[in-house]
């Protein structure tokens, strides 16, 4: 199949942030994901998990609540003080509305999805009303003592629970009174605490308020008559969130020490019809804080301080015992945070708030040795890799994205509010960086840059929708073309590819099908069949100009441009369908890259496997073995002939953040290994595991 | 449902949305209540006491409905679920519906006597089998009839009224079980009587008389003006409308039965007529002028539930002397002089007293041979009456006799009827608390097979007595011993096993927790220990007590304690007991060791925790004594080198745990092969 020499990339000291609140969408079924940097993700549960959206984050913004309302509004409130709303469409955060109460901590949307209630540093509980296209304030709720750490309103929507530090408030809705304080033991395992934070409230049908607080208890209230009816003591330490399914016949709560307590109610003895809410499984996919649950009709969902968001499927509700039945942990975001100047050896990694410019290493291995290398040795190291640049933006915003122009002399990002091109020169071992100034104005913000692959083109995919075309030369850039978005859709592009030769543009949004523009005449020129899943990575095939699209449900298409079609080899795909074991795999294709020297090969990665596509062999059917690790020994040329299928796999590297191919015989591949993130991570809470 | 919204209807109460209303003309009396014929949907009234009318929903005028006249005065039409409805006449008689129809002037005989009336009826399905009881009264005198369909017998029997023979019932309500019908009545003197009729009668023909017995006391006043209600919820609760006192207002309470307790009770100011139904988990009643409907569901009776909702303050009047079933007190004797003593005792269950018993029952019999009879005759009759099993009152009975067994060692001190105690205590079915005399008296004969039986059957022994079992287990002589007879289940051989085992012993004093204790530089104690070593492998291996003696006091071993109860108790027992004791709980740990499982062979053997709870427990309890004996020396470095030993296993394995993830740290940095590195690739 062939040998290839492997640049083993670990510096990429990339962190995600951790997880600050979920908020799950019944009707769209979609998860809103806030970070503790300010970043929101959407993913798309009904496509396969996958990361659709991102809202760049913000370094005075921190998230404190995320919510859903009217449908599928999505607003979210920090301790900047302020509500806002993003606009799911064009992936910019429609306005901003400062709530005047100091830092908000808690946001709750009523049943009806018309108002929206938060819960300030300064203990007022504020309502406001939702418009059409903004929020309205309506009033204010009688002052609590201190800041209102949750909310949760009847399902009816005539009363409200606030949960604030030592008590638990119920509001009646008209009045704005409290009618209710509930004041919660500060005892912790028999020592009084300073405070009793109550972290999470769940005000339930029937009046029963669940209140989860800093001692480790989860406590149910009666609401009417305000009194206390029953406490778990189930954590050692903090129990930071609650979530409760629509149906209320089982809740979910994350504890500080990582663990997930599944809570049901079950009858009291088999067909009574008595129940009683009984914990019944604990989870522990977590090594730290678990902040926020989310309970949709069939998993639970979990999100902490590790990073990692955890999907945990109830059983019992999975009607079908298939794939979706597995847990699901996604770590790394659906997106490359990666880009490569094949010419120059070199790698840009985005960070929130700063890019690193590294070159590769050299090995004085020649091919003839790498000829007598086995798999899996390591040759030795003539140079060493180098950390070339560090660029910190400036501001407080997060970098959306970034692009190392292949010939390695331009850098592009981007963040919210501002768009910035760089100027590399290069002489002898010393680097030097000139901006290029003057960015006209419509280029303030772009979600996707990519350069031509003679570096002489930009492409920016801004938020408005347009794709705008930049020649550059020399040290100057003028403005070409800008395609504008087909009148009414304002939806963004976040996908970009160019073909080799610079004639072929494609572009994707994340719902509509693919558009392919010609480059030389400046216009649309076809566009590719919608498909039901949003596209996850794409790329234009060198000479034959197959634009190779990988979807969420990891389904990979071939479509040619100068023919307008799906290619054979596509068509023939589709009708025998992909092997079941590679329809399984749980993360996106990230990044698809082709072999100059064999057209016959696809290239592409997700973040547990590398594979090459040979189109010139036979496709594995689902009896086959998809992937074998180990090397055929004895068997001779005719068997392994047989066996030989299309998809050439490696499980090596993982997780697999970046592949690309450098040149014929040299790969570049960015992993991030797990352990190397949690050591990043602040120290778990202590278990004692054993001893005297 | 029906039959009752019918009547509701029909009642002309219009505060709440009826769902059909009909009305007959005027100057017609309605004097049945209506009820709905489930089988057909239709509903059936009477009025004028003979004239039927059937209607369904879609009908609107009464006066047009299907009419048929009769040609005796109805009492009352009866309908379940399941079967047609039943007529009642008021003579006595009883027609199926259809069968009525289809003639409707047919001749009607009369069942019950001249002046004799119908006061109340009730029609049950048992086992699919449709059963009517009335209940008529005479110049003060009551009689219920049962009326069997599948076998069309007609059964009347007289009630008894017991001492109070000027009580007039009040109201009445059944349920039914397997057997009986249980008829709860309300008297005029504010009391509940439960009378059981049995379903299928002995000898039908004969007239029978039941006797009725006091469930509940003055739950009610006495000279109520209004009219008073009872009705069954389910076999643990009744509900009754009335006055609780002469002058407060009418009230609706539930009662539990079981716990003679109040459940729950609700005011109804504005007065009732008495009339109280309760269908579906509702309670339906008329209060003052409305409808009222209570749902209700009975809790299933609990001792908690209904210790929490004790209202003596609610009842001043009621002077009962205990609400509880006091165990102490002989049941048998109100199995004996029921009739007599009967209405005067709150007693739980009761028994039917059918007027012409031909032969004592056993139970009866085996008590009054109890308090005569010789021991041997005594256990023959035990045995008979063990043999019978499993009556109804097996229970009482049972707790009865060995009460009386006791009552009378206690009197007599050469009555001593072991085999029988024996007996009584293997049907299981008595516990510590039901005969505290018991293990007492066994105490003081140092009966040890007695005790041993006691700690092994009992759940609830204390644990003073179980301590004072100890002391005897211990004190008691070798030769003693030897006549006994003890159950040796839970010991194994072990002296067998000794000689052979002397090889694998000496291994596993090596082997034992992974430590060895000759390496230990235990100081001078250790050396004193091996001046002789032939000594202490003998006392090790060789048990310290005879195995009668280990039976005994693996009894001990097993049974329920509580450690703050028994430590003070354990204080009394003499220092070379201790000793002894402790002696026997080394030796056993040391068996336990011996293999893999931590477990000392033999069917019911105590197990390791046990061993090592009660070790630690002896040492809290008598160390400062212990420590001081010289002959304790030996097993106190014996027990100090095993602790020392645990904790050492306890520190090599968290040792264990260190080494593991440094290995695993070196396994990773091998895997990690730095930030950067270039290799080779090969897809196949």
């Amino acid at each position: 199949m062939g040998e290839f020499k492997v640049h083993r990339v670990r510096f990429f000291n990339y962190v995600p942030s951790g997880i600050r609140c979920v908020a799950y969408n019944n009707q769209s079924n979609r998860l809103a994901v806030s970070r503790t940097d300010g970043t929101v993700e959407i993913y798309n549960l009904s496509a396969n998990y996958f990361q659709e959206k991102f809202f760049p984050g913000h370094e005075s913004r921190a998230t404190e609540a995320l919510c859903w309302a009217e449908g599928q509004r999505l607003f979210s409130a920090g301790l900047n003080g302020e509500i806002m709303e993003y606009d799911l469409q064009a992936l910019n955060i429609k306005y901003a509305m400062d709530a005047f109460g100091g830092p908000i901590w808690s946001m709750a949307a009523s049943p009806s999805g018309s108002q929206l209630l938060v819960g300030c540093e300064d203990g007022s509980v504020k309502l406001f009303q939702i418009t059409p296209d903004k929020i309205q304030f309506e009033r204010n709720f009688d002052r609590q003592k201190s800041r209102i750490l949750s909310l949760s309103w009847h399902p009816s929507g005539t009363h409200i629970a606030a949960g604030s530090i030592d008590y638990i408030s119920v509001f009646d809705v008209k009045s704005g009174s409290a009618v209710h304080k509930m004041i919660v033991d500060r005892q912790y395992m028999g020592v009084s605490k300073r405070k009793c934070i109550v972290w999470g409230v769940a005000f339930l049908s029937d009046g029963t308020i669940i209140s989860v607080d800093s001692a480790g208890k989860v406590q149910f209230w009666d609401s009417a008559t305000g009194t206390l009816v029953k406490s778990h003591l189930i954590a050692n330490a903090d129990v930071q969130s609650i979530a409760v399914a629509d149906q209320e016949d089982s809740f979910v709560v994350g504890t500080a020490e990582g663990t997930v307590f599944h809570f049901q109610l079950v009858p009291v003895t088999s067909n009574s019809s008595e129940k009683q809410w009984v914990r019944t499984k604990p989870f522990q996919h977590h090594t730290h804080d678990v902040r926020t649950v989310a309970h949709s009709p069939t998993a639970l969902i979990s999100g902490g301080t590790d990073t990692h968001l955890v999907f945990r499927p109830l059983m019992e509700k999975v009607e079908v015992k298939n794939y979706d039945a597995a847990l699901r942990k996604i770590t790394f975001p659906h997106r490359c945070l990666i880009s490569c100047s094949k010419k120059r050896q070199l790698l840009l990694f985005q960070f929130a708030h700063h890019l690193e410019l590294w070159r590769l290493g050299s090995t004085v291995a020649t091919g003839k040795f790498l000829v007598s290398g086995k798999n899996g040795d390591t040759l030795p190291l003539s140079k060493n890799a180098d950390h070339l640049l560090h660029l910190k933006t400036k501001g407080p915003e997060n970098i959306i994205c970034s692009c190392i122009s292949p010939c390695g002399s331009w850098i592009a990002y981007s963040t919210v509010s501002r768009f910035f091109l760089y100027r590399l020169n290069y002489e002898h071992d010393n680097i030097s960086l000139k901006r290029v100034s003057k960015m006209p104005a419509f280029l303030r913000s772009a979600l996707q840059i990519l350069f031509s692959e003679d570096s002489t083109k930009l492409f920016v995919a801004s938020n408005q929708g347009a794709l705008h075309i930049v020649q550059l030369s020399g040290g100057s850039f003028k403005h070409l073309h800008a395609f504008q978005p087909q009148s009414g859709t304002v939806e963004a592009m976040c996908l970009l590819a160019v073909s080799p030769d610079g004639n072929w543009l494609a572009a994707s949004g994340t719902s509509a099908g693919v558009h392919v523009y010609n480059v030389k005449q400046l216009k649309l020129h076809c566009t590719v069949p919608a498909y039901n899943f949003p596209v996850t990575a794409m790329a234009i095939a060198p000479n034959t100009n197959n634009l190779v699209i990988a979807h969420s449900d990891q389904q990979v298409f071939e479509y040619s441009i100068p023919d307008k079609q799906y290619t054979d080899w596509s068509r023939t795909v589709q009708k025998q369908g992909f092997h079941h074991l590679w329809l399984q795999r749980d993360t996106p294709i990230t990044h698809i890259s082709f072999h100059p020297k064999r057209p016959m090969h696809i290239l592409l990665h997700d973040a547990y496997m590398f594979c090459i596509i040979d189109k010139s062999l036979p496709l594995p059917n689902d009896k086959t073995l998809l992937y074998n690790p180990f090397p055929p020994t004895n068997e001779s040329d005719v068997i392994r002939r047989r066996t030989a299928h299309a998809f050439k796999i490696s499980k090596i590297y993982k997780p697999l953040l970046f592949m690309d191919l450098l040149d014929e015989r040299t790969l570049v591949a960015v992993e991030r290994p797990l352990d190397d993130i949690i050591a990043q991570l602040p120290p778990p809470i202590k278990k004692k595991k054993f001893g005297t | 449902m029906a039959a009752l919204e019918e009547e509701f209807t029909l009642s002309s109460v219009s505060d709440q949305k009826p769902l059909g209303s009909w009305s007959v003309k005027q100057g017609q009396i309605i004097t049945c209540p209506a009820v709905c014929n489930f089988q057909t949907g239709e509903y059936v009234v009477v009025h004028d006491n003979k004239v039927l009318r059937i209607w369904n929903n879609e009908d609107v005028n009464l006066d047009k409905v299907f009419k048929a006249t009769l040609s005796a005065e109805v009492y009352r039409i009866l309908s379940v679920q399941g079967t047609e409805p039943l007529v009642l006449f008021k003579e006595g008689a009883v027609r199926g519906l259809e069968a009525l129809l289809a003639d409707p002037q047919q001749k009607i005989e009369t069942v019950i006597s001249d002046e004799e009336v119908i006061k109340w009826t009730k029609f049950f399905v048992v086992f699919r089998h449709p059963v009517l009881i009335f209940i008529t009264e005479k110049h003060g005198n009551y009689f219920a009839y049962v009326q069997m369909f599948n076998s069309r017998i007609l059964t009347k029997y007289t009630l008894l009224l017991g001492q109070d023979e000027n009580s007039v019932i009040k109201s009445f309500t059944a349920s039914v079980d397997r057997k009986f019908i249980s008829l709860m009545s309300l008297s005029s003197d504010g009391c509940i009587y439960e009378t059981l009729i049995p379903i299928r009668p002995a000898d039908p023909e004969k007239n029978q008389s039941l006797v009725k017995s006091l469930l509940l006391k003055a739950v009610v006043s006495g000279n109520a003006r209004n009219g008073v209600a009872l009705t069954a919820l389910d076999q643990d609760h009744v509900a009754v409308l009335g006055s609780p006192l002469a002058a407060s207002k009418e009230c609706l309470s539930v009662w539990n039965i079981k716990f003679q307790t109040l459940q729950t009770s609700k005011e109804l100011p504005q007065g009732t007529s008495g009339q109280l139904w309760y269908y579906g988990e509702h309670l339906f009643m008329l209060h003052g002028k409305s409808l009222t409907v209570i749902p209700y569901k009975c809790e299933v009776s609990s001792l908690a539930g209904a210790l929490g909702k004790l209202k003596h303050s609610q009842d001043p009047g009621t002077h009962v002397v205990s609400h509880f079933v006091n165990w102490e007190t002989p049941q048998g004797c109100g199995l004996g002089f029921q009739n007599s003593e009967q209405s005067r005792r709150i007693l739980r269950r009761r028994k039917i007293e059918v007027s012409l018993q031909p032969e004592v029952p056993p139970s009866k019999q085996l008590l009054s041979t109890i308090m005569k009879d010789s021991e041997k005759h005594i256990e023959v009759e035990v045995r008979k009456f063990l043999a019978l099993k499993q009556t109804p009152d097996f229970h009482t009975v049972i707790g009865d006799t060995v009460t009386g067994l006791l009552e009378r060692c206690k009197a007599e001190p050469s009555f001593y009827p072991r085999n029988c105690l024996m007996q009584l205590i293997q049907t299981h079915v008595l516990s510590y608390s039901l005969c505290p005399d018991l293990m007492e008296i066994a105490l003081k004969k140092k009966d040890v097979q007695l005790l041993q039986l006691c700690l092994q059957q009992f759940p609830d022994i204390p644990e003073s007595v179980t301590c004072a079992c100890l002391k005897i287990f211990l004190s008691i002589g070798d030769d003693s011993l030897q006549e006994t007879d003890v159950n040796m289940e839970s010991v194994f051989d072990y002296s067998i096993n000794s000689v052979h085992d002397e090889k694998m012993e000496e291994q596993t004093e090596i082997l034992q927790n992974g430590f060895n204790p000759e390496e230990d530089k235990c100081n001078n104690c250790d050396q004193e220990l091996n001046k002789k070593p032939q000594d202490e492998t003998k006392e090790s291996t060789s048990c310290p007590v005879v195995q009668k003696r280990a039976a005994l006091l693996n009894a001990i071993l097993h049974s329920a304690y509580s450690e703050t109860f028994l430590l003070p108790h354990l204080k009394d027992i003499p220092a070379q007991h201790i000793t002894l004791f402790l002696k026997y709980l080394y030796f056993l740990y040391l068996k336990c060791s011996e293999n893999a499982t931590m477990t000392l062979p033999g069917i019911h053997p105590p197990t390791l925790n046990q061993i090592m709870d009660w070790i630690c427990l002896l040492l809290d309890a008598n160390f400062t004594v212990v420590v001081m004996m010289p002959e304790a020396k030996r097993l106190l470095i014996n027990l100090y080198k095993l602790v020392k030993s645990q904790i050492s296993v306890y520190s090599e394995l968290n040792k264990i745990e260190v080494s593991f993830r440094e290995l695993q740290k070196l396994n990773q940095e091998k895997n990690n092969r730095g930030l950067y590195s270039i290799e080779v690739l090969e897809l196949f």
